[in-house]
């Protein structure tokens, strides 16, 4: 009888390292991004018995590591999760959550702390990452006792995904990672202080369905909202229905088909001529799971002033933040679209779609003529762009870096799949492709993922190469190389007097650089090689990667200077 | 632009740690000034309040307040002007035992003030006065030629003129089903 007993407090009594990792099993986590170090080793220790239920990729650095967890997650729609140890570890994590807290991508990170008694004493890599990371996560907290595992990784898993996702870290001291505690776990469904999806009111379905029918000069931007909550079929239902012109902005790109024929564009700062011009111009804004970010809006004292905005948006504290709103729907965009769309007449707005076709021959004629399909010089960025989307038939997931070559590839990739759009936006964190491709192909791996950088943002997180190379992980690299900080050195040339301040760079041999992580690698420079050079790069097997030499000072147009109107967007 | 104006904020949250510094982080990441902060606990077990007052335009404290909503822990957070609650701050003085004996005038002013000698002993006197910002600074004016050792005035504690009742509030969210989305799997 005794013996029975002891058996069955066996089988409940572990670690709290285990512990961690039955809850990651749980939570359905197939696979982990992280980076070993002293204060996570018995988490470490932990996982060697557990490859058969958690993958682990061991990134270069840690900040590789949380940004291919963004790329897992903005690929595949679940968690992101992330390792690292205490101090460095830890900080080295703040950039990626940082990017993922303004773009609402779903997260959670586990950091190793120092035991809970040198708490608070400059402890070796002892760092206060709950005070450092506090006002970059959408929760945290520091478990310093085994017993409170389950309890903070089901709230983290519960708050990282739901509402308006962002990410959660959770600190574990190494006296509680090897403490014993009786596991028992249930997934967080409920927090009384949390309410992430507040209830649509009937009264402002019904008042913004009013507006829509009664508009004549209806638009909608449509944001990462929409791709988040999963509604892009019940946004298409939606602006089918009304026959309601669409632009997107820089992550709402891909939630509905570029190639759509209502879709009119990329809206903001480097977007296109028509939808921005028409913002104000437009009598009813309808924007979908979008903050009206400062790239979007140009100045803001004259953003649409003549049009009456619905706003349909999930967190309350976006709703009048940036943009008055004539009615807010503070609900998830896909049940709010639910109600709406069958409120809606049927309408087509020819005319006024008619419009934003004649901006975009204006544009064609001022600016894609000349750059998507020059007959000589050097080679643009554009055209590559161009030729890339038109080979892949807009069917790859594209991941871009942050610069000149992010804004060509959101004017000149034709998206045609949903979740095919990753970049860093809010944030704007150079470094982020490379190892956020590599994650998105983790977590899509039947999708081509192809990673589009600058040479200056490949190279500041160029050592998540040998991450690729160890895990063999199938993603085309694209580097656009104008041995410049392109989008920097434009700003000079523009608002600066071409004054150009340390943007220009002396770059490697990036093929011998590819090959030496045994990365197949082909450098092109000549019109007349790129659509051969596009092939053999896509058609590899394994990673590859494709250096495309292109013009040294070519500028992105249109561009709405900062501080100006969004129908002040200059083409040249 | 709307004028800024002193507002008090009411914020309802859960006993946790670290919840202080979540809310500071809103105030200071847009530079505002915080004038005054209590924390204390309600008449709900494990809920706290903290009341802080800041001198902001509506519009920019209104942003500020859905952001503080946002916070993981927080219940409720609640913006008031000054005729819609009840408050109080408490303010300590310490004046030297000789004035306080001596000099009739002080002690008329103490006496018309409504101030309490909460202690003395044989060195100093330590005075207690509750009011509002202004009545306890008043006292202090009239202190202040005679000589005040050391002066301390408390956060401001605040109750709403309001129906709402803590603890239905409380009830109200915990009944609440916006927790999951039924139209949609996580």
């Amino acid at each position: 009888m005794e013996a029975l007993l002891e058996v069955k407090e066996e089988k409940k009594t572990i670690t709290g390292s285990e512990a961690v990792l039955k809850c990651l099993v749980q939570e359905k986590v197939d696979t982990i991004f992280g980076y070993p170090g002293g204060a996570i080793m018995p988490i470490y220790d932990a996982l060697y018995g557990y490859e058969d239920k958690l993958a682990h990729i061991l990134s270069r650095h840690e900040q590789g590591a949380v940004h291919a967890a963004q790329g897992y997650a903005r690929a595949s729609g679940k968690v992101g999760v992330c390792f690292a140890t205490s101090g460095p570890g830890a900080t080295n994590l703040i950039t990626g959550i940082a990017d993922a807290q303004i773009d609402s991508t779903p997260l959670v990170c586990i950091t190793g702390q120092v035991a809970s008694h040198l708490l608070g004493s400059d402890a070796f890599q002892e760092t206060d990452i709950i005070g450092i990371s506090m006002p970059v996560t959408k929760w945290n907290f520091q478990v310093t006792r085994a017993e409170e595992i389950p309890y903070a990784i089901s709230r983290a898993f519960y708050i990282a995904a739901s509402g308006r996702p962002g990410p959660v870290l959770i600190d574990i001291t190494k006296d509680a990672q090897m403490e014993m505690l009786e596991f028992e776990y249930q997934a967080c469904e409920k927090i009384r202080s949390y309410q992430p999806y507040p209830e649509p009111e009937l009264e402002k379905i019904m008042a913004a369905a009013t507006l829509i029918n009664e508009a004549k000069k209806p638009f909608v931007i449509v944001g990462q909202g929409v791709t988040l909550s999963r509604a892009e079929k019940e946004f298409q239902s939606f602006v089918q229905k009304a026959g309601l012109p669409v632009a997107s902005t820089l992550l709402g790109l891909s939630a509905m088909s570029t190639r759509h024929p209502l879709y009119v564009g990329y809206a903001g700062m480097h977007g296109n001529y028509g939808p921005n011009v028409k913002t104000n111009e437009c009598d009813v804004l309808i924007a979908v799971g979008m903050r009206f970010d400062d790239r979007v809006t140009g100045d803001v004292n004259t953003y649409a002033k003549q049009a009456k905005v619905i706003h349909i948006e999930l967190d309350p504290s976006e709703i009048d933040k940036n943009v008055k709103t004539e009615v807010a729907i503070n609900a998830d965009a896909k049940q709010a679209l639910k109600l709406l769309t069958p409120l809606l007449d049927v309408n087509s707005h020819q005319e006024w779609l008619s419009e934003f076709r004649d901006c975009d021959t204006l544009e064609y004629e001022k600016i894609k003529s000349g750059v998507l399909f020059p007959t000589e010089g050097e080679l643009k960025m554009p055209e590559v762009i161009h030729r890339i989307s038109e080979i892949t038939k807009g069917q790859s997931i594209v991941v871009t870096d942050v610069g000149q070559h992010q804004m060509v590839t959101s004017r000149y990739y034709q998206f045609d799949e949903i979740k095919s759009n990753i970049s860093s936006g809010g944030l704007g964190t150079m470094g982020f492709c490379l190892p956020a491709a590599l994650g998105a192909k983790v977590g899509a791996p039947h999708r081509q993922v192809i990673a589009v950088i600058g040479d200056g943002g490949f190279q500041m997180t160029v050592q998540e190469l040998g991450t690729i190379m160890q895990y063999d992980i199938d993603i085309k690299i694209l580097i656009l190389n104008n041995s410049f900080l392109g989008m920097v050195r434009q700003w000079q040339e523009l608002f600066f007097d071409r004054r150009y301040s340390f943007t220009e760079m002396t770059n490697p041999n990036f093929v011998a650089l590819a090959a030496s992580y045994n990365i197949a690698a082909q450098k092109v420079s000549e019109r007349a090689d790129l659509d051969n050079a596009i092939q053999t790069w896509l058609s590899t097997k394994g990673p590859s990667l494709l250096e495309v030499v292109v013009e040294k000072e070519e500028n992105v147009f249109p561009m709405i200077p900062t501080g100006s109107s969004v129908s002040d967007i200059r083409l040249a | 632009m709307e004028a800024a104006k002193e507002y008090t904020l009411s914020v309802l949250t859960e006993d946790k740690p670290g919840l202080l510094n979540r809310l500071t982080i809103i105030f200071s990441r847009r530079k505002i000034n915080i004038d005054s902060l209590n924390v204390s606990s309600t008449e709900v077990k494990g809920v706290s309040r903290y009341t802080m007052v800041a001198t902001e335009t509506k519009e920019h404290l209104d942003k500020v307040v859905k952001q503080i909503r946002k916070l993981v822990d927080v219940l409720g957070a609640f913006v008031y002007e000054e005729d819609e609650i009840t408050y109080r701050e408490i303010a300590l003085y310490k004046i030297s035992a000789e004035l306080f004996e001596k000099n009739g005038e002080v002690e008329k002013l103490i006496r018309n003030s409504g101030a309490k000698v909460v202690e003395t002993n044989q060195h100093h006197v330590f005075l207690e006065k509750t009011g509002t910002k202004e009545e306890t600074h008043e006292l202090y004016i009239g202190l202040e030629p005679h000589g005040i050792l050391e002066f301390v005035r408390s956060g401001r504690v605040a109750i709403s003129k309001s129906m709402r009742k803590t603890e239905a509030f409380i009830k109200e969210l915990e009944s609440s089903r916006s927790n999951k989305l039924s139209i949609k799997d996580f």
